[in-house]
């Protein structure tokens, strides 16, 4: 099922071969020896090595005996075999072979051994440690040592999040080396000297990282611990499940560690074609969401106005009582949580139950011309342009899309293609922010609105690659100049949605004017196509309404009724004019948790967490990416998909499927289409308006739904600011703290001067804070002074 | 017994004054430079070749070597830097040689930094010295004002900027690669090698890095020639070189003599041991480097003749110890040095070194137990050779040559205190007030 084509080992012919424990290996040229040792099955011992970080040679655990260099000479002192590289010829001899070597191994073991403090028994990583399992396979089995333990108060907070405790550390320096190379974020490093030498920082500056979680991952020691893990759990005690991270589009390859079906903590996987070894924190802590009171446990029923408890039964025939009534007058909105599975239910719910095409998965800004451009560039295409892709890229242009916030490990992978292949970045943004100096990226500073032009202008050739992020949805004329400049210059166009589902919501099909797989509604053989599959003898031909329009029509009372499916209406922008169309229609809510949807809901059913199910994530490379079942002990088995086919049931109609796996056979049973697409969207232009304009993206960390509960994730997000010129400021004489007001809504936010684009102020677009402005980047809004009792 | 002495580095130190420039000027400086200056930068490169100048650090590489490897195709910019970071224990001819002759070495710096084509020429000098330190800046002002440096150098359209660098005192920045990271603005920590400086090194640009007496010892195989240099000292080690004799000899000081003078001949010109009493070890250079006992008096002290006695030439830095010296105290005095310098970097040397430090002081201190002079040994045998640069050698070097040649004084330690076997007093030097001992 997990086809990876991005996968590509090129058989390298700069092969060197070299003699290992007598054995004769050829390995690619400027392989390290102790990969190279690897790749023969020997596990050299090893603590400050990792594949993904630049070697350093510090904690000296690898020596081995290199008795030839290649050259006939040998070295006379046992060499770190993680920094050198082989040479043909060479005999290396490791603790296998090589009495010497093995002698230098546990020696350099008891000395790492001799200010460890003997703690295993209450320390986090006890039990899956490496300088546990190393000191048992490679060490002594006493200590000579007889003096007293280098001791340290403990732990420190390094962040709200990050613990450490220096008397367990080794001083490996790889989270020093993680934190400066891979994420670029070098608040910690090694301080002091010798025997005190130890991991620090400045006490103003905390450890301030999207990816701070993964130094504790990759800690060889428990030196570094998370407050939302410490003293959770024992290895020893958890069920490991690899699974696929549902926060955003990334794709990232997660191990789920649960104990009593309940979700401990989450790791990342190992997937070099996605996120290598790395996860951000939102991926890897923002895990439990679903334990707060909101949670949804029991279908409920509005009754006199009320929402009550109801049996299944019961909620069902409500819904169908409801939505019977409504006709042919519904739709439905898929929100960005749903698996390619759950959301397919949704596309032939929508097509062969209720026969129309009233269904968009976008509870976001939206537009037509947005719609259109999936349809023509997105929907159906499968994989093109990979991570491997952004990697060895020469030039790749950031249009609409901040990686660092709005897809983490895509920014990892671009930050890896700058230091390690020369990837040249250009952003087309109101000012460079933190991540794209991170990227060493070539800023083209834009408005809201200005976008479009900037990308006419810019010469790009066949190789480049624009990443377009789903905020270009709000500036009309971008994802058409976008395409265009696609056309002209033979760039490739990758387009990053926000959220997990995104992807797979195309492809299921929950869009107004696509069938699955890109075909359009409108084509008579796409629709017969479909037809086929899903055994009905037709579809509905006509182009459904989008959800600006399903909105619009409930608001008015044209649509009778709504399915919700993983929505917060406060997602939407014009979160005001949503919730009052939902106090007109009849709605029916499928949810996880309560919101602001459940108090206008006439039905709420609840669905399964993503650990309560299986089935299939696309990610933004249209990569397949497996979703196991994880808690197996779930009180609530009904899924999106078992709800519709439970309603189908009650309508006297079949859904088809009632199973993830049918779902999934009868999805992928789909062939490509070959037929017409929709065509490319040819939106002019609408330019930057006069006035100051709000700029907006959601930050990585921030008040979303999805963080509820993380305490200490919640607290490593970054303060709320207002951003300005100097000369906005002065403008419009803001100085500390600023109202900034909007045609719906205001916000008072701490100033902080940005060199950026006059005329802009920027915002975090985030939904959970009190006081918003519920308008789409590149709006209209003034600046006044903060309200009284308004704190910075 | 002086016409064993060769003075051409110290020639001048006796001098009023000696470390103005018009001194200097007056006694033929700089002719050297305006020499050098005529001719072309390889064939100083030769010329320095041919005399078979060694690096005085310690190491012994030769110098024209050093410089001839710095790629003159790279297109950044080349760098000299000398390493004036002198810390190594006993070692103490950089120091005199900049306190009273300054223009020596920043004369040498000139021609150097021309030869290998350098602009700009960086020294690092230990920052505790600061007389030291504002001796050097002012011949570096002095030979700005004469036009010998800064834009222009005598005329010629060549700039070679000077500048002196004062360390923060860490013994690690004498390491040549942690010399530049501190040079850089940054934790002075030894680098991976390879690259090794000549290809990348300070601000990744081709570097040269050379010991103070090695590039003071330029301007005189400038002005003299090849011939004149080579005829001094042994077969593979040739010149002049300063020898830093300190401790238990009637006149310590700095001796300049050729390559090659025996610790006999260095005792006799240093008025002997201390009246009453004889010697029982040394150093040939520095405590980094093994010590030796009397049987090795008539060993030629080159980097040839050491290294058959089983040592190193170093630093010649000679601390000499008479019989009434306990070498446990002394070992456990020189490791708990290398304890307090380790970087930390890497885990031998940090942790080996603390190790080492606590089990010394317990055969010092009589409280050592069977067995321990062995694990002592094999302690030393997983550090040596394991770890990252050199510093934690130099501990084990002391320690493993002091048990090698004094075991019995080590075994001693299972049940006497050191003091007992050696009252401290006795070999104390000068005497404190209220030092009981």
């Amino acid at each position: 099922m997990t086809s990876t084509p991005g996968a590509q080992v090129a058989p390298n012919p700069d092969l060197v071969t070299l003699t290992i424990d007598d054995v004769p290996v050829s390995v690619p040229k400027g392989t390290l020896i102790i990969r190279a040792a690897e790749m023969m099955g020997t596990a050299i011992p090893r603590f400050c090595d990792h594949p993904l970080l630049d070697p350093v040679g510090a904690c000296r655990q690898c020596l081995v005996d290199i008795p030839d260099a290649g050259n006939g000479r040998g070295f006379p002192k046992p060499q770190a075999s993680c920094t050198m590289p082989v040479a043909e010829g060479m005999v290396v001899r490791t603790g296998k072979t090589s009495p010497a070597a093995e002698k230098a191994q546990r020696g350099i073991l008891e000395l790492l051994l001799i200010n460890h403090p003997l703690d295993c028994p209450i320390c986090d990583k006890g039990g899956e440690c490496p300088l546990q399992n190393q000191a048992l396979s490679h060490g002594p089995g006493e200590s000579r040592y007889h003096g007293v333990k280098r001791t340290y108060p403990k732990p420190v907070n390094i962040s709200a999040q990050i613990l450490l405790d220096r008397e367990r550390c080794v001083l490996c320096a790889r989270c020093t080396r993680f934190s400066e190379q891979i994420s670029g974020d070098p608040f910690i490093a090694l301080v002091e000297r010798g025997a005190l030498q130890q991991v620090g920082s400045y006490e103003k500056d905390p450890y301030d990282s999207y990816f701070s979680g993964n130094v504790v991952q990759i800690c060889p020691v428990g030196a570094l611990t998370s407050a939302a893990y410490r003293f959770q759990a024992r290895p020893f005690d958890l069920k490991s499940t690899p699974s696929t991270c549902d926060h955003c589009a990334g794709g990232c390859q997660i191990r789920v560690d649960h104990r009593h079906h309940q979700v401990k903590r989450i790791q990342a996987g190992e997937a070099p074609e996605i996120n290598e070894e790395w996860l951000c924190d939102k991926g890897r802590f923002g895990f439990v969401s679903g334990r707060g009171d909101d949670r949804v446990t029991r279908p409920q029923v509005r009754r006199d106005g009320k929402l009550e408890d109801a049996s299944w039964p019961e909620a069902i025939d409500a819904a169908v009582a409801g939505l019977k009534k409504a006709g042919e007058s519904i739709g439905i909105i898929t929100g960005g949580r749903l698996t390619l599975e759950n959301a397919y239910a949704y596309s032939r719910f929508a097509r062969t139950v209720l026969g129309t095409n009233n269904i968009d998965f976008r509870a976001r800004a939206a537009s037509d011309e947005e719609a259109q451009f999936l349809g023509a560039r997105v929907a159906g295409r499968g994989m093109d342009v990979t991570y491997f892709d952004l990697e060895k890229a020469p030039h790749v242009v950031l249009v609409a899309f901040e990686p660092e916030d709005e897809s983490s490990v895509v920014f990892l992978r671009l930050r890896k293609g700058v230091r390690k292949h020369g990837v040249k970045i250009t952003t087309l943004a109101p000012f460079a922010s933190r991540g794209s100096s991170k990227l060493n990226a070539t800023l083209i500073p834009v408005p809201p609105g200005g976008e479009a032009r900037a990308l006419h202008g810019l010469q790009l050739d066949r190789d480049a690659i624009i990443l377009v992020g789903e905020r270009a949805a709000s500036q009309p004329g971008l994802l058409s100049e976008v395409v265009s400049k696609s056309l002209a210059s033979g760039a490739r166009i990758a387009w990053i949605p926000r959220r997990a589902g995104d992807m797979g919501a195309i492809e299921a099909g929950c869009l107004p004017h696509l069938l699955p797989g890109g075909r359009p509604v409108t084509d008579a053989a796409a629709r017969v196509d479909i037809a086929a599959q899903w055994d009905v003898a037709e579809l509905p031909s006509q182009v459904g309404l989008t959800i600006n329009q399903q909105l619009d029509a409930a608001a008015s009372g044209d649509l009778k009724a709504l399915v919700l499916a993983g929505v917060d209406p406060l997602d939407l922008p014009g979160a005001e004019h949503a919730l009052a169309a939902l106090d007109k229609a009849f709605v029916v809510q499928v949810t996880t948790r309560a919101n602001a949807a459940t108090e206008r809901a006439d039905v709420v059913f609840p669905t399964c967490l993503m650990e309560e199910q299986a089935g299939h994530f696309l990610n933004w490379e249209q990569r397949v990416c497996p979703v196991h079942l994880v808690n197996e002990g779930t009180k609530n088995a009904m899924t999106d998909l078992r709800i519709l086919a439970a309603l189908t049931d009650a309508l006297g109609k079949d859904l088809g499927m009632r199973t993830t796996a049918q779902a999934w056979d009868d999805f992928s049973q789909l062939g490509d289409w070959a037929g017409a697409r929709v065509a490319d969207p040819i939106v002019g232009d609408a330019g930057v308006t006069d006035g100051l304009l709000v700029a907006s993206w959601r930050e990585a960390l921030d008040a979303s739904s999805g963080n509820d509960f993380e305490v200490a994730l919640r607290k490593t997000a970054r303060p709320a600011v207002a951003r300005l010129s100097a000369n906005t400021a002065h403008r419009y004489g803001v100085t500390n703290v600023c109202r900034v007001i909007s045609a719906t809504g205001s916000q008072s936010l701490p100033v902080e001067i940005t060199d950026m684009v006059d005329d802009v102020v920027w915002v975090p677009m985030n939904p959970g804070e009190a006081g918003r402005l519920d308008v789409p980047p590149g709006s209209l809004v003034t600046l006044a002074s903060p309200n009284e009792g308004d704190q910075a | 017994m002086t016409d064993l002495l060769t003075p051409v580095l110290s020639e001048q130190w006796g001098q009023d004054r000696s470390w103005k420039l018009g001194r200097y000027e007056a006694t033929g400086g700089y002719r050297a430079l305006r020499k050098a200056l005529a001719m072309q930068p390889l064939e100083l490169i030769d010329l320095v070749k041919e005399a078979g100048l060694r690096g005085r650090g310690g190491a012994g590489f030769p110098t024209g070597m050093k410089w001839s490897f710095v790629p003159q195709d790279n297109p950044n910019p080349k760098y000299l830097v000398v390493n004036a970071d002198e810390s190594e224990p006993g070692t103490c001819k950089d120091m005199p040689l900049l306190m009273a002759s300054p223009h020596t070495l920043v004369e040498g710096v000139l021609i150097s930094a021309y030869a290998i084509g350098s602009k700009q020429a960086f020294i690092y000098c230990r920052g505790e010295v600061l007389h030291v330190i504002r001796r050097l800046q002012q011949a570096v002002k002095e030979a700005y004002e004469a036009g010998y440096a800064g834009k222009n150098v005598m005329g010629t359209g060549r700039d070679i900027d000077v500048i002196v660098h004062a360390g923060a005192g860490a013994y690690i920045c004498g390491e040549e690669t942690a010399l530049l990271d501190s040079l850089e603005g940054r934790r002075g920590q030894p680098r991976l090698r390879p690259p090794f400086p000549a290809v990348a090194g300070l601000y990744a640009s081709p570097t040269v890095i050379n010991n103070v007496e090695s590039i003071a010892s330029v301007p005189s195989i400038v002005a003299n020639g090849a011939a004149w240099f080579q005829a001094m000292g042994t077969e593979k080690s040739k010149g002049m070189t300063i020898y830093s004799l300190s401790g238990h000899v009637a006149n310590a000081g700095q001796f300049e003599a050729p390559m090659g003078i025996t610790m006999r001949q260095l005792l006799d010109l240093a008025g002997g041991i201390r009246a009453g009493h004889e010697l029982k070890f040394f150093t040939p250079g520095g405590s980094s480097t093994p010590i030796l006992t009397p049987a090795s008096l008539d060993v030629p002290l080159d980097y040839e003749g050491m290294a058959s006695a089983g040592t190193m030439l170093g630093t010649k830095a000679l601390q000499v110890f008479d019989e009434t010296t306990s070498v446990v105290r002394t070992t456990l005095r020189w490791v708990e040095f290398y304890k307090h310098e380790s970087c930390g970097k890497c885990t031998p040397c940090r942790e080996g070194s603390w190790w080492l430090v606590q089990l010394l002081m317990r055969f010092e201190a009589g409280t050592a137990e069977e067995g321990d002079v062995d694990k002592l040994l094999d302690i030393c045998d997983n550090i040596g050779g394991k770890s990252f640069c050199a510093l934690a050698d130099g501990a084990v070097a002391c320690t493993r040559s002091a048990v090698n040649n004094f075991r019995s004084e080590f075994e001693q330690g299972y049940h006497t205190p050191a003091w007992e076997l050696f009252p401290y007093a006795k070999s104390a030097l000068f005497t404190t007030e209220g030092d009981a001992r």
